[in-house]
């Protein structure tokens, strides 16, 4: 029954990575470049969660929703300024840049609130229930619902919307999606709103599971993330969404059954191996031409 | 005048890929432009829809210069373009390509242009709900004109349709662009390395040689042109 338990826990704490992970694999797809700022991004979504629960004293799904709406903006925000302007670059300027951006980040954020952690409110019932000999609090629960519905809704968008489609297209054939008349630097920017946005409602669950926020929290969230992404096969979304998870088990199950020290060694394992034995990754695209 | 180019240049990296073409399609016509692999015809289409930038010289369509215009902006002029190697969207249904054919559309006849294609490319039908990606190289290639005329064109490009295909589809292939041309009133300008195909079905005919255009006229005297037949029909 334990390890049944710590696999409903390691899934919780996953669909966090995962709503991570697709906004890298979603900007991946759309715009090619991996953007190494997303963990900060994310960063900054607990602290306007934060500041709208504690200086605004907005309820909690208002605080929630004003994040993502923030969130989705400074994400587009750092399109439009930081990587824009290398569109048809190397790849080598876009990583320089986004490094650039992370610490960026992580700075104004030291400034306005310092490097000690904010405690983060609770936001979510707190305790747990028992469920035949399973014992689940009853964030772990909440977590799983609020990302399911989050990735349920994006996977309707995807596939049966019309913008969700061009996207797609873009995200297969740039220069084709054009002769479609789809803008792609518009879908671009659409990419960067939505995995933001995805980002800013982890963020908020990551503030609420941990309770204590400070200006680097973004680091590990993305990195992890990041990783889950690569595994799941980096433009993917349901690689991102299984690789996400199964971060998650591979972590709980390290730290119930060998040692929390072990834990990040673990996931940085993971990464290794994908990249030795199937650098494409589990879902990774292998289309083949037909003539 | 439908399209008029007007002493185009094109840089293709350092290659000066296009010197000075000019030439016209009147609306209703099919033009072809022949010519050898590397000759620039696929630079000259590439140039029309902006997917590379012209150096100079004009592309004046329907009375607009569009030599400027971002490519996005062009279908929506109802100037389409089947590319080369067809470039449907492999991961999307048959019926979610001809879907983004309509992209720029908001009118409500959407579905019913869903229809007709599908009564010009039966084959199509059977596979709607296929990912394109699964379909043979000839049925891509009808997707590829498919979408490009749910843009409802006045004029389609159509860069190399037979490439890669079986005789009997190659055949099929041009019965389809005539039927666009004469049926659809959709006025074409084709790009072909099946030279003796392209003249056979078009009215003019330009041939293009390392970028430059060096014989023009009916297709049928360009047929007869003596360099031509040597260089291009043997």
């Amino acid at each position: 029954m334990d390890f049944i338990n710590q696999i409903i826990n390691g899934l919780s704490t996953g669909s966090m990575y995962a709503l991570v992970a697709i906004g890298y694999t979603m900007v991946y797809g759309i715009g090619k470049m991996i953007n190494f700022a997303h963990g900060e991004i994310i960063m900054a979504s607990s602290y306007f969660a934060l500041v709208g629960i504690s200086s605004l004293g907005l309820p909690p799904v208002a605080a929630i929703a004003l994040s993502v709406v923030l969130t989705a903006a400074l994400g587009v925000i750092t399109e439009k300024v930081a990587y824009k302007p290398l569109r048809g670059k190397g790849s080598l300027e876009v990583l320089i840049t986004a490094i650039g951006v992370s610490y960026l980040l992580q700075n104004v954020f030291y400034l306005i609130f310092t490097s000690s952690g904010k405690t983060f409110p609770d936001i979510m019932p707190q305790g747990s229930f028992h469920l035949g000999g399973l014992h689940i609090t009853y964030i772990t629960l909440i977590t799983l619902i609020i990302s399911g519905v989050c990735t349920g809704v994006l996977l309707f968008f995807i596939h049966k919307t019309k913008m969700g489609k061009a996207m797609r297209a873009v995200s297969e054939d740039a220069g084709a999606a054009q002769l479609m008349g789809i803008n792609v630097s518009s879908t671009i920017s659409l990419a960067f709103a939505i995995g933001s946005g995805l980002g800013a409602v982890a963020g908020v669950i990551y503030g609420a599971k941990f309770s204590l926020i400070n200006p680097y929290i973004g680091a590990m969230l993305g990195i992890k993330a990041f990783i889950a992404a690569v595994l799941g096969g980096i433009g993917s979304i349901p690689g991102a969404m299984v690789g996400g998870l199964m971060i998650g088990v591979a972590e709980s199950l390290t730290i119930s059954y060998i040692s929390s020290d072990f834990s990040d060694a673990i996931v940085f394992g993971i990464l290794i191996l994908i990249l030795l034995i199937k650098p494409a990754g589990l879902f990774g695209k292998n289309v083949r031409e037909k003539v | 005048m439908l399209l008029k180019v007007k002493d185009l240049n094109v840089n293709y990296g350092v290659i000066h890929a296009i010197k000075d073409v000019s030439f016209e399609v009147e609306e209703g016509e099919i033009v072809a432009l022949i010519g050898a692999n590397g000759a620039g015809k696929t630079s000259t289409l590439h140039a029309i829809s902006s997917l590379i930038s012209s150096k100079s010289g004009e592309i004046i369509f329907d009375g607009k210069d569009i030599s400027k215009m971002p490519a996005h902006k062009i279908v929506g002029l109802n100037l389409a373009q089947v590319p080369e190697g067809r470039r449907i969207f492999a991961q999307l249904s048959v019926e979610d390509n001809l879907e983004m054919g309509a992209f720029l559309r908001d009118d409500n006849k959407i579905e019913d242009d869903i229809q007709h294609i599908y009564s010009l490319f039966p084959r199509l039908e059977e596979r709607k709900k296929q990912l394109a990606g699964t379909l043979s190289g000839g049925e891509q290639q009808m997707l590829a004109m498919g979408r490009a005329l749910m843009s409802k064109p006045k004029l389609l490009l159509l860069d190399e349709p037979s490439m890669g295909l079986s005789p009997i589809l190659v055949n099929e292939i041009f019965d389809i662009i005539k039927t666009i041309n004469k049926e659809e009133g959709v006025t074409v300008l084709l790009v072909e390395q099946n030279a003796s195909k392209a003249l056979k079905i078009a009215d003019k005919a330009y041939v293009l040689e390392t970028g430059t255009i060096t014989v023009s006229g009916k297709a049928a005297d360009v047929a007869n042109n003596s360099r031509v037949k040597e260089a291009y029909l043997g």
